[in-house]
């Protein structure tokens, strides 16, 4: 465990300016919403060059704060003091250290891609400005939240981005779909979000603030295990919403009402993976506690798992995605749960690239085939859309695992850390996961860009504009390079990050390094060979060996009926509990024992009819009276 | 003309009010604009005594004493603290909003508005009466108006609100006047008798705990109506929603504070050991109405009884934090008495211009609003997002420091104070997104008006104060921490630790542990 690194010595130039990285999307927020009508077609220019503008400025940070020696990259810029009560401060400081670092530069990195993806994707929309708006205030967020040098901060960034996740999934909200959609996901996530604002509640407690520095510093010695293990279950709440895990999960896939640029940044590539920062941020309190992070293993494994069967049931290309997104999210917890830290950072970088990559794919079909999603009506795009089409398949085949891809990193690595500190069923049904991860990814892959065209649409697709390949293509070579970031646990990031949170605990059990390469190639193989031979090969008429196995395929379709169980036992009966409180308790019980002291309700009101006119002058003149009375009785008494 | 600040800002209004009162030829408008003008110049004045106001002075300042009936002891005493002044602030601050949203009233409109003046006087007044038998008579004052208010040019059943909100509310002064005058009594038999407050205090003190237990409660039910404290609460709903949008932005805003002010300045100073003796209790009750008032407000269709009912929740965590006597849980209940003022007044505000539209505040018949109407739908979001204690907005950190300084006390209490989080994010989203989002549901409301000129005026300040207090609270809480610090010293029990970041110091911290420094 590393507790606190020491702050740089000499911070540079380039390093003081660090406010002005969330400021220049926030401007660009402001901008877009004020004025965005008069802006026009500049309004989506403006907001990509100003998030563009922060990955340069943020690019010379890292440069810089990597210069210095390791235990120094840390720099803490104190804006103001936001909260003062008592002996009780909270500021608005922001830290730079290697992992806010990375966090920033894939935020700031990919949203300008997805920004300029945007202004082609979203052209001719009524609300054009405001989208940028919502985009633009969305990466403010977010920096605000990997920024923080507090949780009171990182928690306004947290729900920040919460916000914006519900402006943009119902920003087409003349649909009631929509609308419920971004309701239900602003709600599910709160519910976590309040079991972590609990946890800082113990934590300002516990340590009488929230600051990292102090926090970090004197954990080890400042609380129990139990209260460790308390904090670190709450944040993991906040987490488990935020990053759509079981049993928070059922947000995301509908999130996907939302424009694909939106799913691509906000529900792929960074607001989900802030519960993957969250916990790695906060690896000193997981790391006391030990019962956290196994919990943390868990749930990534069985969300992993789980996900991973949902994607293969469903039709819409937004939604196989949504599910491989939770799975994807999986195995990052996976990661943490193992305390290899660098390593969840690595899967979410790579899983940044190539999902996002994915969604703007599914944008672009979606813009060549008229706002189709159902993958029964698509098939053969490659030939309509090669750009798109390869693009996507670069993306499919890293999540699919096959090297030299990112994906196939991201996932050994993990698998190989299971491995090697004995956890054979972590590793077991981790690579389970693969297979159906493969399995299901070359589903969607053969399903929509090979084959036949299954629908008029399809065969009249066409190709999207440069504006919008141009960042397709930015990401696949992301995506091809990203690998290099970490081709082992020793790699490049691994090193990076070891500062601020310690190496990859690797034992010494189980498969050599080749058999575990051979392995994880053979399930990646497998995978995307049965896929291809069920959905590509055309020898196997998928949509009736679906009908034969009857209600599996519909189980994996629904979620496993999450929903509906938890419209059963939590929704009716909250309604219920609510009616019952307003209608009985409220009107009956209390009101009814009121209204019993001054008369029946009708009584009550024909006594207002009748000394409507009189009453209170009559009540004032009485209580006047009777102040003189007391006053004339107690001078007498004196 | 200084020294008599606080008796100018209370009484300046009476300048309007003599002239609508005298005045019976006063064309409508000019109805308007001396209420409009008195209570801006009020405001002026109130700012003036917030430049004057010294943060670093626990106690009462510009004290103001003049004696009236000697050998009664009958005087006329005002002067400020950290929690008042704000209190005093956020009245006259809302004041010139209410009047001006109130341009449409067309109905005896100098009646109307002499209401409002009156109804300011008794406001502020209360404020800073440091006195019992003065803060009675302004207290007592309140009703008045506030039921001309309601009954006079409220909705469809506002004869039977206005009715209820009198009856209760006057059931609890009763109580109130009988503490007030046992006090006095008391302090005769001890000398002379008096309503000082400060000199009560004192009075007080002597009496057997027994006695000042009843005390307690005498006080506590005058202003746990007023708050409203759960059971006590169900005449706010109907006064809310039959109230004309002003009344329910003054009941709101500045009403339900008159009852928590009451808890601060009266039950916690005059009651120490009662206050201790009943934490537990008021807190559970506390507890039960932010829980309670968020789940009746689930299923409300009309959106200003929703609005309402979140009152209840909200004003619970002042309850909480009141009687947590932790440092910040206070200072984090003053914060929420003015930040539920504004944000809960600008919800009301914006229902009205809803209505004033759809000429309904039923939910099921609104629909795809936002469409229409986007900045009017904006900023009800906004003033949504600010209810619902987004952080950056203002309720956020007086929710928060109420939950964590409870924490001191009880872990419980906080934990099932943040179910509310949820509970809010629910009903009034729900609420929103039924109003703006969706199809539009009626063909009529294709054409109506966004914002107006006079609405974007009245909107704009209050928009503003969400933004300025979710970011900057020190704003307030510079001014307001050392007074309620001083509250929560004389209240809290001795052998419990008042602030969060003292109590972690009070932890044993080994320095070999620490790995790193700042």
């Amino acid at each position: 465990m590393v507790g606190e690194l020491s702050p740089i010595a000499e911070p540079t130039s380039a390093m003081k300016l660090i406010w002005l990285v969330p400021l220049l999307p926030l401007t660009g927020a402001a901008l877009n919403l004020f004025v965005g009508k008069r802006l026009g077609r500049s309004a989506g220019v403006i907001a990509s060059v100003l998030v563009a503008a922060s990955f340069v400025l943020a690019a010379m940070i890292a440069t810089s704060l990597v210069q210095a020696p390791g235990d120094e990259r840390l720099y803490i810029r104190h804006l103001f003091e936001w909260i003062h009560v008592g002996s009780f401060s909270v500021g608005v400081d922001l830290r730079v250290d290697a992992l806010s670092m990375v966090m920033v530069l894939v935020v700031t990195g990919i949203g300008a891609l997805i920004h300029v993806y945007s202004v082609g994707y979203m052209a001719g929309d009524p609300r054009y400005g405001r989208f940028f708006a919502y985009l633009n205030l969305f990466v403010f967020f977010m920096l605000t939240l990997v920024l923080a040098q507090n949780y009171l901060l990182l928690y306004l960034g947290w729900e920040g981005v919460g916000l914006c996740s519900f402006l943009l999934i119902g920003f087409w909200f003349e649909e009631t779909e929509n609308a419920n959609a971004a309701k239900k996901a602003f709600i599910t996530t709160r519910i976590g979000d309040t079991f972590m604002l609990v946890g800082l509640a113990l934590l300002a407690v516990k340590f009488g603030t929230l600051d990292f520095t102090a926090i970090f510093g004197s954990a080890g010695s400042t609380i129990t295990k139990g209260t460790a293990t308390a904090i670190a279950l709450l944040l993991f709440a906040g987490a488990i919403g935020k990053s759509a895990q079981v049993p928070l999960h059922v947000w995301l896939p509908d999130a996907m009402a939302g424009p694909s640029p939106v799913s691509a940044l906000i529900h792929a590539a960074t607001m989900v993976t802030a519960g993957v920062y969250l916990v790695v941020r906060s690896h000193v309190l997981f790391e006391l506690s030990g019962t956290a992070l196994t919990v943390v293993l868990f749930v990534g494994l069985f969300t992993a798992l789980f996900a991973a069967t949902c994607a293969i049931g469903q039709d819409d290309i937004k939604r196989v995605l949504a599910y491989s997104t939770i799975s994807q999210l999986g195995y990052m917890f996976m990661a943490a749960g193992m305390r290899a830290y660098s390593l969840a950072m690595f899967m979410l970088v790579a899983h940044a690239f190539y999902k996002a990559l994915m969604f703007l794919g599914a944008g672009s079909v979606m813009h060549g085939m008229h706002g189709e999603t159902d993958m029964q009506r698509m098939g053969g795009l490659i030939r309509r859309m090669p750009i798109t089409g390869i693009t996507f398949t670069i993306g499919a085949l890293a999540l699919a695992g096959l090297p030299p891809l990112s994906g196939f990193f991201a996932k050994d690595l993990i698998l190989e850390v299971a491995n090697a500190q004995g956890r054979v069923w972590v590793y077991v049904l981790g690579a389970v996961g693969a297979l159906l991860s493969a399995f299901y990814i070359g589903r969607l892959l053969f399903l929509t860009f090979f084959g036949h065209p299954r629908s008029e649409e399809a065969e009249h697709a066409h190709e999207s504009p440069p504006v919008m390949w141009i960042p397709l293509v930015l990401l696949g070579i992301g995506t091809v390079f990203a690998g290099y970031l970490s081709t082992s646990t020793e790699g490049r990031l691994e090193q990076l990050l070891e500062p601020v949170h310690g190496v990859v605990p690797e034992g010494a059990t189980g498969l050599t390094k080749p058999a575990l390469f051979v392995i994880a190639l053979v399930i990646s193989l497998t995978g995307l060979a049965v896929a291809w031979l069920l959905y590509g090969s055309g020898r196997v008429d998928w949509l009736a060996l679906r009908e034969r196995l009857g209600s599996i395929p519909r189980l994996f379709a629904n979620g496993w009926y999450v929903d509906r169980a938890y419209d059963t036992v939590v929704i009716q009966p909250g309604k219920a509990v609510a009616a019952f409180s307003a209608r009985a308790v409220d009107e009956r019980v209390i009101d009814g024992a009121v209204n019993g002291v001054g008369g029946s309700v009708r009584g009550l009101a024909g006594v207002g009819r009748r000394i409507q006119t009189g009453f209170v002058r009559t009540y004032a003149l009485f209580l006047f009276a009777g102040a003189v009375g007391v006053l004339v009785y107690l001078g007498f008494r004196i | 003309m200084t020294d008599h600040l606080l008796t100018i800002v209370t009484f300046l209004p009476a300048v309007g009010v003599a002239i609508l009162s005298t005045w019976r030829t006063l064309s409508d408008d000019g109805a308007r604009v001396v209420a409009l003008v008195t209570t801006v110049a009020t405001f002026v004045a109130s700012l003036a005594v917030l430049g004057r106001f010294d943060a670093q002075v626990p106690g009462f300042q510009m004290v103001e004493q003049a004696t009236w009936v000697k050998d009664l002891g009958l005087q006329y005493l005002v002067g400020i603290d950290g929690v008042s002044l704000w209190m005093v602030l956020l009245t006259t601050f809302l004041m010139p909003i209410s009047v001006l949203v109130s341009w449409s009233i067309d109905r005896n409109v100098r009646r109307y508005f002499l209401s409002m003046l009156i109804l300011e006087i008794a406001v502020v007044g209360s404020f800073v009466a440091l006195d019992l038998l003065l803060f009675f008579v302004f207290f007592e004052a309140i009703l008045v108006p506030m039921y001309f208010l309601i009954g006079g040019w409220g909705g469809e059943r506002r004869v039977y609100a206005a009715v209820k909100f009198f009856l209760y509310t006057m059931a609890g002064s009763a109580f109130l006047l009988v503490g007030t005058l046992f006090l006095y009594s008391r302090a005769a038999s001890l000398g002379a008798g008096t309503f000082d407050l400060r000199e009560l205090t004192g009075v007080a003190g002597t009496l057997a705990p027994a006695t000042a237990r009843w005390l307690f409660l005498a006080f506590f039910v005058a202003f746990a109506v007023k708050v409203p404290v759960f059971p006590l609460h169900t005449w706010l709903p109907d006064a809310h929603t039959e109230a004309p949008t002003a009344g329910s932005v003054l009941l709101a805003g500045v009403l339900l504070k008159v009852g928590a002010y009451g808890l601060i300045r009266f039950n916690l100073a005059l009651f120490p050991e009662a206050s201790r003796y009943f934490a537990t209790f008021v807190a559970i009750l506390a507890v039960i109405g932010i829980i309670y008032g968020a789940v009746v407000a689930l299923i409300q269709t009309d959106i200003k009884r929703l609005v309402a009912y979140s009152s209840v929740s909200h004003l619970g965590f002042v309850v909480l934090g009141i009687f947590a006597f932790t440092d910040q849980a206070a200072t984090g209940a003053v914060l929420q008495m003015v930040n539920h003022g504004l944000s809960t007044g600008a919800l009301f505000l914006l229902v009205g211009m809803v209505y004033e539209r759809t000429h309904t505040r039923d939910l099921g018949r609104m629909g795809g609003l936002a469409a229409i109407m986007p900045w009017l739908t904006g900023a009800f979001l906004f003033a949504v997002l600010a209810s619902v204690g987004l952080p950056g907005l203002n309720n956020f950190v007086g929710e928060f420091l109420v939950i964590a300084g409870s924490f001191l006390v009880s872990p419980w209490f906080g934990s099932l104070a943040a179910v509310a989080v949820v509970l809010a994010a629910i009903y009034l989203l729900w609420s929103y997104q039924r109003m703006a989002y969706g199809p539009v549901r009626d063909e009529d409301h294709r054409h109506l008006p966004d914002v107006s000129l006079r609405e974007a005026v009245v909107l704009a300040p209050v928009l503003a104060l969400l933004l300025v207090f979710g970011v900057y609270p020190k704003i307030l809480t510079d001014r307001i921490d050392p007074t309620t610090a001083a509250v929560v010293q004389h209240v809290a029990p001795a052998d419990r630790e008042t602030d969060l970041g003292q109590a972690a110091i009070a932890l044993p911290v080994q320095p070999g542990d620490e790995e790193g420094s700042t």
